[in-house]
């Protein structure tokens, strides 16, 4: 039986990984590759590096991080920031990547995930939708690392996206991210019982009975986070560990 | 195409001498073939016919009998039928089809991301110093449909059990990314190289 992901966080900036809280005041928690290291002899079920700046020259640094990552850890890698084009998508696939993360470009042109899919394969596109609750009370979509609204309504747009084939989502509240008060599970349940495609939560773990209800209350398949393992004693043996014993089916 | 960097990392962490080619000339000269590769299948096959390697690769792997691992498309592409993007025809190695996923329950996503229990004969050469069932990592949506049981080496349950590998003369074809699996999956690949 498929196992439920456990999936620390590395977000990039300049080359280091930072954390910031709610996508704003990022503090400098370490160098990438070191860090993917300690993961990797932790044997976590998957890293993503997701750069927060997305611009030209910081994709070949993330390039270069993804190269060195990857000669040395042979675990699943997961890697976002700036890709807009197939090309894109190629160079980071090559570096060592498994799994490419979309975001911004998904929402300025939906037709790029359908190509990705088309000439990637399903199961390597992952699309990223953060999204903060207006003052409607409804959920929506920013793109530019949480820095520009949208105007589109969260759960329209995970629909769109699995129509276009999209192969996993990583949904992050905004709202609950770096607070670490626990996952937007209503959202988080919502999305994962309508759709097909595997579901990764993201956004508020403070504890690690949080990630057990984004698995057991929030049906996610994956559950992500970063504050937890950069600013607790928490890491990622204790966490599957914790889950095995609460009955969840973890790798051991 | 694909994760070439990684999978010639890990074999190089295992004692391989590695070269990523598209040279038939290399292909010729080396002692086994790693095929890996992410991507659909029809792109996939487009690879190999506009880099010209179908002829050289049947040589090579049919005739010749070279070991061979073909990795997750890799192993898909030796089919002789495949229906992402369309149907396109494969190699033609093995008379199978690559399908789509489809589990019997509603639980089970589709496409089938993450570390799955694989069970396996312990005696297979390609599973040597491996205790059966072990957890590797998969990323794919569609699976390698063959009905002949005496060339299946291991299985996997996603709401129905699939074939995740299978051993015929000198090929060998694996679902999963041994790259990705970590310790087993460096030996799965170490175990490659003794056959080769």
């Amino acid at each position: 039986m498929l196992k439920n992901r456990i999936i620390p966080i590395l977000l990039l900036k300049h080359g280091r990984c930072v954390k910031g809280k709610q996508f704003c005041d990022f503090r400098d928690v370490g160098a990438p590759v070191t860090a993917a290291k300690v993961y990797d002899a932790q044997r976590v079920d998957e890293l993503a590096f997701l750069d927060i700046l997305a611009s030209q020259e910081e994709r070949d640094v993330l390039l270069d991080i993804i190269t060195k990552t990857a000669e040395e850890c042979f675990m699943p890698l997961s890697v976002g920031g700036g890709i807009r084009s197939l090309d894109d998508i190629k160079m980071v696939l090559a570096a060592g990547a498994d799994k490419v993360v979309i975001n911004t470009a998904a929402v300025e042109n939906p037709d790029f995930v359908a190509k990705a899919s088309q000439h990637f394969g399903k199961a390597n596109i992952v699309v990223s939708v953060d999204y903060k609750m207006n003052d409607k009370g409804k959920r929506e979509v920013f793109t530019h690392s949480g820095t520009t609204k949208t105007d589109i309504d969260a759960f329209e747009w995970v629909i769109r996206l699995e129509e276009l084939g999209a192969g996993e989502l990583i949904l992050t509240s905004i709202d609950h991210e770096g607070t670490m008060a626990g996952y937007d599970l209503e959202f988080i349940t919502d999305v994962s019982t309508r759709l097909k495609i595997p579901v990764i939560a993201h956004g508020g773990v403070g504890t690690l009975a949080h990630f057990k209800e984004g698995i057991s209350v929030g049906h996610a398949s994956g559950v992500a986070a970063a504050s937890i393992f950069h600013f607790t004693d928490q890491n990622p043996i204790k966490t599957r560990l914790y889950l095995k014993d609460a009955g969840l089916n973890v790798r051991i | 195409m694909g994760n070439l960097h990684s999978v010639s990392k890990a074999l190089e962490m295992v004692g391989a001498d590695v070269v990523i080619t598209s040279d038939p000339a290399d292909l010729e000269k080396c002692d086994g073939i790693v095929l890996p590769g992410v991507g659909s299948f029809r792109q996939g096959m487009e690879n190999l016919n506009n880099l010209g390697l179908v002829e050289t690769l049947n040589r090579e792997i049919i005739e010749r009998q070279k070991p061979m691992l073909g990795i997750c498309l890799g192993m898909q592409l030796a089919a002789r039928f495949g229906e992402e993007e369309g149907p396109t025809e494969g190699l033609g190695w093995l008379d199978a089809d690559v399908l789509q996923l489809v589990p019997e329950s509603d639980d089970c996503k589709i496409p089938h991301i993450g570390w799955n229990d694989v069970e396996f004969d312990e005696h297979n050469p390609l599973f040597k110093g491996i205790r059966s069932p072990a957890s590797f990592y998969f990323v794919h949506s569609f699976h390698f449909v063959y009905n002949l049981n005496s060339v299946m080496t291991s299985t996997c349950d996603h709401g129905g059990t699939f074939l995740s590998s299978l051993s015929k003369e000198n090929i060998q074809l694996v679902q999963f990314h041994p790259e990705k699996s970590q310790d087993i999956g460096l030996q799965v690949l170490e175990n490659f190289l003794e056959l080769v």
